[in-house]
C-alpha cells in the first residue's frame, strides 16, 4: 500500500498535537509495511527513516508561507502585518499548497490519498482530482473546536466541509469530534471512522530533582494557551487551590494569543507569586515539566484529542482531563471534569495533591492502561480503511 | 436426599454525596439522601416488593417451601424510612415461620479483618435490630461478602452461633463439594454450608447471557440439574444477592417466572425438599473438617479480597477509618459513631476498585461516581471533616 500524505507540521518542527500525532501514526504504518510519501509546506530538518518526505518547497518551487496550523485567520493578518516575507493572506498560502499537491501528485505513484485538517484538505482535493484515486481526510480539529463555537470563521468552515464532503472517507480522532462533523458539517455517520490517537512510548527518562518541588506541589498546564484549551478556567481554579492549599504552585507551559490576558489576569487574581509561565517547551523540556509535575490538567472547552494527557500519564504523572475530550474516551485512569466546574476541577486537584495513595494508584493503572493505547492500534485502524477505500474505488 | 436451601442477601449502603475539600470543617451531612432514597425506591419497585410477592405464593402454595435472608442494618433503616411496605413484606414472609433471617455486621462491614471490637459491637446491633423487627433469634451468620476463615469461624462459635456460611469454589474446596455440610478446623460445635457456586451463578449472572451454552435457563432444566445431585450430596446451598431478581436480572429476562416455577419442578422430584440454614445445621452432620486459613469471600472471579482492598487507596482509606476507632468512640456522640459506622460499609470501598479489565463492568454498573479516584477523594474529604468534628469534641 503507498500512501500520499499531506501534512502541515511534523517533529521537530511541531507546534502541538497534530505534528506528534502525524509522526506516531506515520511510524506505525511504516512499521505495518505501508509506504509513505509525506508533503510538508516545507521540510527542513525533518529526520525520520520510516518514510519519504517530500517538502513542497523542493519539489515545487519554495512554498514558504507562515503556514501555521493552529493560527486563526485573524491573528494570522495581524502577524503578516509585522513580516513582509509571506504570502497575503492564510487563504493564499492554501492555494498555493493546494496547486503544488496537484503537480506532486502527478509526480508521485501512490495508491490512495490521505491529508491530514483542512490546511491540507484542499491539496488532497488536488491530488484526487489529478490522479483519481481515492482520498481520506483526517480530522484532528474543527473550527468549532477552535473557536469554541464563537466566531467560526466561514471560510475555514467551508474548506472543512468541502474536504469532509468530497473524502471518500472521514477519520476523526474520537466519537467527541465525529459527533461534531456529524451534527456540524452534515456528513453521514457511515462515512465517518473513529481512529484514536495514542502515544510513543520513549524510554522514560531519569527522574530529575526539582528545587521547586521540595517545598511545593506543582499543578501543570501544558498547552496552547487559547481558548480552546481553558486556560482562564485553570486560573480560576488555582484561585480556589491557593485558597485551600497556599504553597502549591501553577505551572503554564505553551504560548498563544491569550498568554497576556492569562498574565495580567494571574496577577489581577493576586497570584503573581503562585503562577509560573514557561513560555512554550519543546522535546525534552516538555517531559521535563510533565515529570517535575504532581497533576497535570487539561481543561480545555474542546479537545477532539488532547495527546497531552497521555503523554503525561507516560510520564507518570496523574491527569484530570476535561469531559470535552476525545483522551477521555480511551483513557479510564485518570480524573474526568467538565472544564467549567472549577470547584470540582479545584477539589480533584487538591485531591490529588493531598493523597499519595490517590496518586499511586492512577499513576500505577495508568501505565498499564498505556500498554492498550497503542500507534499499532491506530495504524491497522487506518490500514483497514485504505484496503476498503482501494477495494471500492 | 437433596435439600435446597436458598440464601438471599439484602443491602443497601447509605451512599456518600460528592462532597468536595471546600465542605470539609463546614458541612458534615455526608450522605445522599435523594440517591439513597431514589434507589431504594427503585429497587423496592423492581425487585424487593415483586419477589417478596412470587415468595409469598410460593409458601402458599408449597408448605415444604423454605428461604432465608440476611439483611444489612444499613438497608432495614433505609426500609424503614423509605419504603416501610418493603419492610412489611419481609415481616410477612418472617411471620411464616419458614423463612430465616440470618445474622451479619449491622453495618454490612470489614470490620471483621480491621477490629474484632467493633466486629462484635456491629453483629450485637444487628441481632438486636433483627430481634426487634421480626421477632426473630438468628443462630446462623454469614459475614459481609462471605468473608470467611478458620479464625473467623472460631470467633463466630464463641459468638455463641451454631452455623456460618461461606463460599465453596473449586480452588478452596479442591476436590471436595460444597454439597455437604463441613466443620471449621478451629471450631467443635460449629457448621459451615457453602456456597454451590455453579448453580448458584447459573441464576444470579448467567441467567440473561445469551452467549451461554445453556441459555435460556428453564425451571425445569435447572431442576433436573439440582436433582441430578441425588446419592451426591446433602444439600444445594443456592446463595445469591436477592437484588437478582428484578435489578441484576431485569424482569424482561424471565427471572420472575424463574423464580416463581422452580419450586416446583424442585419438588416434583421426591427425594428433593427445601431447607433453611438452621433445619440444615440440626439435620447433618459434617462430613470432615475444613481448613480455609486465608481470607476469602464470594466476589468475583478470584474470591478473595481485591475487590474492596485490593489498591492502595481502598487501603489506604479503611486503614484511616479504624485508625480512628478509639478517638470516635471516645467522643460518645452517637451521631458521630453512626457516620463513622456507616463509612464502614463495604461498598464504599468496592467503589474504589480499579481492577476493571477482567470483572469490571459488574463494578461500574453499581458504582455512583464516575471514577473509583472520585470516590476515594469525597471519601478522604470527609473523613478529614470527621477528624475535625472528633477535634471538636475533644
Amino acid at each position: 500500500m503507498k500512501v500520499l500524505m499531506f501534512g502541515w507540521e511534523f517533529p521537530p518542527q511541531s507546534t502541538g498535537g497534530l505534528g506528534t500525532a502525524c509522526y506516531g501514526l506515520t511510524k506505525a504504518l511504516s512499521h505495518l509495511g505501508v509506504s509513505i510519501t509525506l508533503v510538508l509546506p516545507t521540510a527542513e530538518n525533518i529526520n525520520a527513516d520510516f518514510l519519504k518526505v517530500v517538502g513542497a518547497n523542493v519539489r515545487v518551487k519554495a512554498i514558504k508561507s507562515s503556514l501555521r496550523p493552529y493560527v486563526s485567520a485573524q491573528h494570522y493578518s495581524k502577524s503578516y502585518r509585522k513580516s513582509t516575507l509571506y504570502g497575503r493572506s492564510l487563504f493564499e498560502e492554501v492555494k498555493r499548497y493546494a496547486e503544488a499537491a496537484g503537480e506532486i501528485a502527478a509526480e508521485e505513484d501512490f495508491d490512495i490519498i490521505h491529508c491530514h485538517d483542512w490546511l491540507t484538505f484542499e491539496a488532497g482535493l488536488a491530488a484526487k482530482k489529478v490522479s483519481g484515486k481515492p482520498l481520506i481526510v483526517h480530522v484532528h480539529a474543527t473550527e468549532f473546536d477552535r473557536t469554541g463555537g464563537l466566531g467560526v470563521n466561514q471560510h475555514v468552515y467551508d474548506s472543512e466541509r468541502k474536504g469532509m464532503e468530497k473524502a471518500d472517507y472521514v477519520i476523526s480522532v474520537s466519537r467527541y469530534t465525529k459527533n461534531k462533523i456529524v451534527s456540524h458539517y452534515g456528513i453521514s455517520p457511515d462515512k465517518v471512522h473513529v481512529v484514536h490517537n495514542a502515544v510513543e512510548k520513549t524510554p522514560m527518562r531519569q527522574l530529575e530533582e526539582f528545587a521547586l518541588k521540595k517545598h511545593n506541589k506543582i499543578v501543570l498546564f501544558l498547552g496552547r494557551i487559547t481558548l480552546q484549551k481553558g486556560p482562564d478556567y485553570f486560573l480560576y481554579a488555582a484561585r480556589k487551590v491557593l485558597d485551600v492549599e497556599p504553597s502549591a504552585k501553577f505551572v503554564i507551559s505553551g504560548s498563544g494569543d491569550m498568554e497576556e490576558f492569562i498574565i495580567h489576569k494571574a496577577a489581577e487574581m493576586g497570584m503573581s507569586q503562585s503562577v509560573l509561565f514557561t513560555g512554550f517547551l519543546t522535546g525534552k523540556d516538555v517531559e521535563r515539566a510533565y515529570q517535575l509535575a504532581d497533576v497535570y490538567v487539561m481543561p480545555s472547552v474542546s479537545e477532539p484529542f488532547g495527546i497531552t494527557a497521555l503523554e503525561a500519564m507516560h510520564s507518570k504523572t496523574p491527569v484530570i482531563v476535561s469531559k470535552n475530550s476525545g483522551v477521555s474516551e480511551v483513557a479510564t485512569h485518570c480524573l474526568k471534569v467538565d472544564f467549567w466546574d472549577t470547584d470540582q476541577l479545584a477539589n480533584k486537584i487538591i485531591g490529588v495533591l493531598r493523597y499519595n495513595p490517590l496518586r499511586q494508584t492512577m499513576t500505577e493503572n495508568a501505565e498499564t492502561e498505556l500498554l492498550r493505547i497503542s500507534w499499532i492500534n491506530s495504524a491497522k485502524k487506518c490500514v483497514e480503511l485504505y484496503n476498503k477505500a482501494t477495494s471500492t474505488a | 436426599m437433596v435439600s435446597i436451601c436458598l440464601y438471599f442477601q439484602v443491602h443497601q449502603p447509605f451512599r456518600v454525596r460528592n462532597y468536595t475539600v471546600f465542605e470539609i470543617g463546614k458541612n458534615s451531612h455526608y450522605f445522599d439522601e435523594h440517591k439513597n432514597s431514589s434507589v431504594l425506591r427503585r429497587v423496592a419497585d423492581k425487585c424487593y416488593l415483586p419477589a417478596n410477592a412470587i415468595l409469598m405464593e410460593l409458601l402458599d402454595k408449597h408448605p415444604e417451601f423454605r428461604a432465608s435472608f440476611s439483611m444489612s442494618g444499613t438497608a432495614l433503616e433505609q426500609f424503614e424510612r423509605y419504603a416501610p411496605e418493603v419492610l412489611e413484606s419481609f415481616k410477612a414472609l418472617v411471620d411464616t415461620g419458614r423463612v430465616e433471617v440470618l445474622d451479619e455486621t449491622y453495618h454490612h462491614s470489614l470490620a471483621y479483618i480491621y477490629s474484632k471490637e467493633e466486629f462484635k459491637e456491629q453483629v450485637r446491633m444487628h441481632m438486636e435490630k433483627v430481634r426487634k423487627l421480626f421477632r426473630a433469634d438468628p443462630r446462623i451468620f454469614r459475614n459481609t461478602e462471605l468473608i470467611y476463615n478458620n479464625e473467623m469461624a472460631h470467633y463466630i462459635e464463641k459468638m455463641g452461633y451454631k452455623g456460618v456460611l461461606a463460599e465453596g469454589a473449586d480452588h478452596i474446596l479442591g476436590w471436595r463439594s460444597p454439597n455437604f455440610l463441613y466443620r471449621p478446623k478451629t471450631t467443635t460445635q460449629l457448621k459451615l454450608l457453602l456456597k454451590n457456586y455453579r448453580l448458584s451463578d447459573d441464576i444470579a449472572f448467567r441467567f440473561s447471557e445469551k452467549s451461554w451454552s445453556e441459555y435460556p435457563l428453564t425451571a425445569d432444566k435447572f431442576g433436573s440439574w439440582v436433582s441430578a445431585l441425588n446419592g451426591n450430596g446433602a444439600c444445594v446451598n443456592l446463595f445469591m444477592d436477592y437484588e437478582t431478581f428484578g435489578e441484576h436480572q431485569w424482569r424482561e429476562t424471565g427471572i420472575f417466572d424463574f423464580l416463581r416455577h422452580m419450586p416446583s419442578f424442585l419438588l416434583q422430584h421426591p427425594d428433593n425438599s427445601f431447607k433453611t440454614p438452621s433445619e440444615l445445621v440440626s439435620e447433618h452432620e459434617p462430613v470432615a473438617e475444613l481448613d480455609i486459613h486465608t481470607l476469602i469471600s464470594w466476589a468475583d472471579l478470584e474470591r478473595d479480597l481485591s475487590a474492596w482492598l485490593g489498591n492502595n487507596m481502598q487501603q489506604a482509606a479503611i486503614k484511616t477509618v479504624y485508625d480512628m476507632e478509639n478517638e470516635v468512640k471516645e467522643t460518645q456522640d452517637p451521631e458521630l459513631i453512626e457516620d463513622w459506622r456507616r463509612l464502614q460499609t463495604s461498598d464504599h470501598y468496592y467503589y474504589m476498585c480499579t481492577k476493571w479489565f477482567a470483572d469490571g463492568d459488574v463494578h461500574k454498573y453499581f458504582n455512583p461516581y464516575d471514577s473509583p479516584y472520585d470516590a476515594f477523594i469525597s471519601f478522604m474529604n470527609i473523613l478529614n471533616d470527621l477528624k475535625i468534628r472528633i477535634k471538636e469534641k475533644a
